[in-house]
C-alpha cells in the first residue's frame, strides 16, 4: 500500500526525521493565511498522488505569493495529475501540500528496502540526490552505497558512519545522519515497510538535514497489525476495478488491450495473458480468482471485467485441483445469466471435473465457445475478436 | 525415485484440527502420505482424523519421531509456526500458508541460516513425490510416478507442467512449488541440485517468472553444475512494470526481473525455454532426443 507524501511526512515527524514546515489543503478556501502561518518569502505546491515524477506533470510548483499560491492551488485541486509514472487519464488531485523552501546546498538520495536477494533490510545513499536513481545504478552503480542490516541486532551506528562518511557528510553532519538513519530503521521495522525513500534528503546552507520528499510503501500482508496505518489507505489513487475486485477477494490489474482473462492463480493469469499475445491478441486484465474461487466469486468477477469498455471478449482458462471445474462452469453460467454478455466468451476447463464443467456449459444453450487445451483456447479468443487480431 | 520425500517419510500438521489442516491432511491420507499426527496448540491428547494431536511441535517429534511438517496456520502466525518447527528439528518444513508479512520471513530466514532444517514456501503448493507422499495442496491423482523433476514459482502453473509430463508419459519424479514470496525458503538453485543428484530424475522443468533474480541465478548454475536436460517457462513477458502479478513476489521494479532477462539468461545458458505454458511437455520431449 502506498501513502502520501503528507502522510509520510507526518510519520516522518513522528519519529524525529526533519521536514520542512507545511500544510495541507484540500480546498481553495483553506489558502487564506496559510503564507502568514508557515513564514518565509517561497512555497512549494505539491499534488498528492500516488505517483512520482510529478513535477514533470506540473504538480510541483514553486510560488512567491499568496495570490500565485492560490492560482496553484486552484488548478491543481480537483484535476488529474498525469506524470512519467501514471498512465495517461492520470491520478485524481485531491489534496495538495504546501511547504516552506528550504536552501538547498547539496541534495542526497537515500532509500531503505527489503532486498530480497540478500534477504536483508539494506539502506542504499548516494551523493546524487534528485534524481531517479535506477538510472543513477544503471549508469554509475559505484555512486551507490549500502549497508545491510543483521535483524538480530539491527541497524549498527558503524553502518550509520559509513554511509555519512561514503557521502562526504562533515562534522555535525554526520551525527545527525545517523539519528535520522536510524529513525527510518525504526519507522521501517515498526510499520511493516517494505519500502521508505527520501529522494532528495537535503543538506540546508545552515547545514542541517531534512527530508525534502518522502516515499513510503506498506506491506499489505501486515496491514492486520497495524490498523491505524490501514486507514489511510486512500481508495481513490486506486483504479475502481482494481479496488472493487480487492473487496470480492478477487486480484486484478487492468491492462491496456482487449481480451480480458479469468484465470485461478496468479502464475497461470500471467501465462495466459502472456499466451494471448503471443497468438497475436493484447490481453485486457490480470485477473487471478484464486485457489478457493466460488461460483458467487467468478460472478463478481465477470462483472468487474466486463465493466471495461476497451472489452471484446473474454478467456477463461481454469485449471481445477482443489477448486473443481462443474463449480466453475456454473459460476460462469450464473454470471452470464445475471450481466447481459454482448461479448465471445470462450471457456477452458481442466483438471478437477472437468469433463462435468465442460458438458453444464454445452448443454446450457449459451453462445460460449469451449476450448480443450490452452494454445486452442488461446487462438479460439483472437479468432473470436470482431476483426480477428487486432494486435 | 525421488528427492526429499518418499514413502518413509514421516509428516506431521501444523495448525491439524483447523478447516484447511483438516481438509489437507485428510487429502494427504487418502493419497497414502504417512501423517502420523499433529499440532494444536491446547488441544493436545485429543484424537483427530484418527491421530493423536500434540500442544507443541516438540512434543510431536518426541511421540512420533516426525521428519517433515505441513504449516496450515493463519499467516499472523506462521512465521511462528515456522520456528517452532525448526527447533523442534523437523528436517523439511512445508509452509503452504500465503500472506505472510515480508519482514517476518526476513527474520525467519536470518534464524534458519543456522540450523539443519530446510523450509519449502511459503505461498506454495508444497512438494509431492507420485505415489508416495503429498505434503500440500496439489490435486494429487492428476500425478505419474516418473522421471521428471518440477520446481515451480507457480502453483497452477505447476499443474500444467506434471499434466503435460504425464501426458507425455514421462511422469514425476518429485514436483516442488518454491513458492510466489519475495523471500522464502529453498530457491531453483537447492531443488536443480537435488533433481541433478537424483538417479531416478532424468529431465528437469523449471517454472519461473517476474521479479527477483533467482532465474537468472539459476542459469549460471545450470551451465555449471546441470548435466541433466532443463525445460524452462517463465511466465510474465506482458506484465508491465512496477505492479505486483498476484505473487507478493512477482513485480518488476527498478528495470530488474523481467521476463526477457530471464528467459535471454535461460538460453544462453543452454536451457529449452518454452514460449508458451502449453508446451512444457513437447519441450521437455525435444530436449530428451537433442
Amino acid at each position: 500500500m502506498h501513502l502520501h507524501e503528507y502522510q509520510a511526512k507526518q510519520l516522518f515527524s513522528d519519529y524525529g526525521i526533519p521536514v520542512p514546515a507545511g500544510r495541507l489543503l484540500t480546498t481553495t478556501a483553506d489558502v487564506s493565511g496559510v503564507t502568514a502561518a508557515l513564514g518565509g518569502t517561497a512555497w512549494v505546491v505539491k499534488a498528492q498522488v500516488h505517483a512520482g515524477g510529478r513535477g514533470k506533470g506540473g504538480g510541483v510548483q514553486l510560488v512567491k505569493d499568496e495570490q500565485s499560491l492560490a492560482d496553484a492551488v486552484r488548478q491543481m485541486l480537483g484535476s488529474r495529475l498525469v506524470t512519467p509514472q501514471t498512465d495517461v487519464d492520470g491520478l485524481p488531485v485531491n489534496s495538495v501540500l504546501v511547504e516552506c523552501t528550504v536552501p538547498i546546498a547539496r541534495e542526497i538520495y537515500f532509500s531503505l528496502l527489503v532486498d530480497r536477494g540478500s534477504e536483508r533490510v539494506t539502506l542504499m545513499a548516494s551523493a546524487a540526490g534528485g534524481m531517479n536513481i535506477e538510472e543513477v545504478a544503471a549508469h554509475d552503480a559505484a555512486a551507490i552505497v549500502t549497508e545491510r542490516v543483521n535483524p538480530a541486532v539491527g541497524l549498527q551506528g558503524f553502518q550509520c558512519r559509513n554511509l555519512a562518511f561514503a557521502l562526504g557528510l562533515e562534522g555535525k553532519q554526520t551525527g545527525a545522519f545517523t539519528k535520522l538513519a536510524s529513525a527510518a530503521y525504526r519507522l521501517m521495522m515498526e510499520s511493516d515497510a517494505g519500502l521508505l525513500e527520501i529522494n532528495p534528503l537535503v543538506v540546508t546552507g545552515d547545514g542541517e538535514l531534512v527530508a525534502l520528499d518522502a516515499k513510503l510503501d506498506l506491506d499489505d500482508n501486515a496491514l492486520f497489525r497495524h490498523q491505524p496505518l490501514a486507514a489511510l489507505r486512500d481508495p481513490q489513487q486506486e483504479d475502481e476495478r482494481e479496488h472493487l475486485a480487492q473487496q470480492h477477494g478477487l486480484n486484478y490489474i487492468r491492462l491496456s488491450g482487449n481480451i480480458a482473462c479469468m484465470v485461478n492463480g496468479a502464475g497461470l493469469a500471467m501465462a495466459t495473458m502472456d499466451l494471448i499475445k503471443l497468438h497475436g491478441g493484447a490481453p485486457a486484465n490480470f485477473l487471478d480468482v484464486g485457489g478457493g474461487a466460488t461460483a458467487e466469486k467468478v460472478a463478481e468477477a465477470f462483472k468487474i471485467i466486463l465493466s471495461d469498455p476497451q472489452v471484446e471478449a473474454i478467456l477463461v482458462n481454469i485449471f481445477g485441483g482443489i477448486v473443481r471445474c462443474d463449480l466453475i462452469a456454473e459460476g460462469i453460467l450464473q454470471a452470464i445469466a445475471e450481466v447481459a454478455v454482448k461479448v465471445p466468451v470462450v471457456v477452458r476447463l481442466e483438471g478437477t471435473n472437468a469433463a462435468a464443467g465442460l458438458e453444464l456449459i454445452e448443454q446450457s444453450g449459451l453462445a460460449v465457445l469451449t476450448a480443450s487445451d490452452l494454445t486452442e483456447a488461446a487462438s479460439r479468443v483472437v479468432a473470436a475478436l470482431p476483426g480477428g487480431a487486432t494486435a | 525415485m525421488s528427492v526429499l520425500i518418499d514413502s518413509t517419510t514421516r509428516v506431521i500438521c501444523q495448525g491439524f484440527t483447523g478447516a484447511q489442516g483438516s481438509f489437507h491432511s485428510q487429502q494427504a491420507l487418502d493419497y497414502g502420505t504417512r501423517l502420523v499426527g499433529g499440532v494444536t496448540p491446547g488441544k493436545g491428547g485429543q484424537a483427530h482424523l484418527d491421530l493423536p494431536v500434540f500442544n507443541t511441535v516438540r512434543d510431536a517429534v518426541a511421540a512420533t519421531q516426525a521428519d517433515a511438517s505441513m504449516i496450515y496456520v493463519p499467516a499472523a502466525f506462521a512465521a511462528d509456526a515456522i520456528l517452532e518447527a525448526a527447533a523442534a528439528g523437523i528436517g523439511l518444513i512445508v509452509c503452504i500458508t500465503e500472506g505472510i508479512p515480508v519482514l517476518d520471513m526476513l527474520r525467519v530466514k536470518a534464524v534458519l541460516r543456522d540450523t539443519e532444517s530446510r523450509l519449502i514456501g511459503p505461498n506454495c503448493p508444497g512438494i509431492i513425490t507420485p505415489g508416495a507422499c503429498k505434503i500440500g495442496i496439489m490435486p494429487g491423482p492428476m500425478h505419474t510416478p516418473g522421471s521428471i523433476g518440477i520446481v515451480s514459482r507457480s502453483g497452477t502453473l505447476t499443474y500444467e507442467a506434471v499434466f503435460q509430463t504425464s501426458r507425455c508419459g514421462f511422469g514425476q519424479s518429485t514436483c516442488i512449488g518454491i513458492g510466489g514470496d519475495p523471500i522464502r525458503g529453498m530457491g531453483f538453485i537447492e531443488c536443480l541440485q537435488l533433481f541433478e543428484n537424483d538417479p531416478d530424475t532424468s529431465g528437469i522443468v523449471m517454472i519461473g517468472e517476474i521479479g527477483g533474480n533467482g532465474e537468472e541465478r539459476a542459469a549460471e548454475y545450470i551451465q555449471s553444475h546441470v548435466s541433466k536436460p532443463v525445460v524452462a517457462y517463465i511466465a510474465g513477458v506482458t506484465a508491465p512494470p512496477g505492479k505486483r502479478m498476484g505473487h507478493a513476489g512477482a513485480i518488476v521494479s527498478g528495470g530488474q526481473g523481467t521476463a526477457d532477462a530471464k528467459i535471454a539468461a535461460l538460453e544462453a545458458a543452454g536451457v529449452t525455454v518454452v514460449r508458451s505454458p502449453a508446451e512444457m511437455g513437447r519441450g521437455m520431449q525435444a530436449a530428451m532426443k537433442g
